[in-house]
């Protein structure tokens, strides 16, 4: 399925937002996740699906004025 | 002490941690700046470059307070969302919450600055708005729950100072027991001591500092002109006068004359 990454098409078969973060190697790491705008928490994840089209924001903290 | 959310600070200055040059000038800066508080953003992260992780690792080396900011947010939904993000990454609920109208200006869109307001507040957050200097905007953000404001000096920057010094008085004098801070469009030193002359509780100040030539003497700097700022204000200053108002005393005055005193 194709998604919108970060803004960037991106092909996965990730079956929920858990599993894309565990394939893109963020398993331990500090980042924030959203699904077509809205927030979707840490514990959420496995239980957020994916679906054809979804935009998803993989954030990390970064520096700030 | 300042006091913002019920935490105590011996510190006045708040500084952003963008645009340094390198790492180690941000922390030397931190550091000579006696800063507190420092603001902190979130980014897109790359699978690939993991920039944050790294970032995130200095940050916690400062021992730093952070408030995140929703910079870069046009919409209410994006700061409200935003917001969420950092309170899970930073683990606070202090938000700097920032809903921008205009590219070129960077000034507040005050309507939707008030809808996420009104709902962060409502989820638990701290919000600290960067605002402008209008009063009702201030009041409906204190209504929403906000308990600090932050109004600008001049745009994001800009290092223009402070531009409407008349309606930032009336704002200081309006809401005599909020905390008010000043945020953006600081450029030099004086323009943080002239904020804080006129009771400004606290400066937010980054690119001043971050892009000045040796940044680290540049903190050094604005720490020292904001205490300087904050004692004047304690001791009360003087009123300004028309005319001359000799300061040594006139009796005794050798050659004095009574027609010159006429």
């Amino acid at each position: 399925m194709q998604i919108l990454l970060n803004g960037e098409r991106f092909a996965t078969e990730a079956n929920n937002l858990d599993e894309l973060c565990l394939k893109l190697g963020f398993v331990e790491a500090k980042v924030a996740t959203a699904v077509n705008g809205s927030f979707v928490a840490a514990s959420a994840r496995p239980a957020t699906p994916l679906a054809e089209a979804d935009e998803i924001e993989i954030v990390a903290p970064r520096q700030g004025g | 002490m300042l006091e913002l959310y019920g935490k105590r600070f011996t510190s006045r200055m708040l500084l952003g941690t963008a645009g340094y040059s390198s790492p180690d000038i941000l922390r030397q800066a931190v550091e000579a700046s006696s800063a507190e508080i420092v603001t902190v953003s979130l980014r897109r992260e790359s699978a690939r470059a993991r920039t944050g992780q790294g970032f995130w690792s200095l940050i916690e080396e400062l021992g730093c307070r952070v408030l995140p900011n929703t910079a870069g947010c046009h919409t209410a939904k994006e700061a409200i969302a935003t917001a969420q993000m950092a309170r899970e990454l930073f683990g606070t609920n202090w938000i700097k919450l920032e809903v921008i109208a205009n590219d070129d200006t960077l000034q507040p869109d005050l309507f939707g600055l008030v809808e996420a307001a009104t709902v962060l507040t409502a989820e638990g957050f701290d919000v600290l708005p960067y605002t402008t200097e209008d009063l009702s905007a201030a009041e409906r953000l204190v209504a929403a729950g906000c308990s600090v404001l932050m109004p600008w000096a001049s745009p994001i920057g800009s290092a223009r100072g402070l531009i409407n010094k008349t309606a930032l008085q009336s704002m200081r004098a309006y809401f005599p027991d909020t905390p008010l801070i000043i945020d953006a469009g600081i450029g030099t030193p004086s323009h943080a001591s002239e904020a804080m002359e006129m009771g400004y509780d606290a400066v937010l100040l980054n690119t001043a500092v971050a892009k000045a030539g040796d940044p680290v003497k540049m903190a050094e700097a604005f720490a020292k002109a904001v205490e300087a700022g904050r004692l004047a204000f304690e001791a009360g200053l003087i009123e300004p006068r028309d005319m001359a108002s000799p300061s040594t005393p006139v009796a005794g005055t050798p050659f004095f004359k009574i027609d010159h005193a006429s």
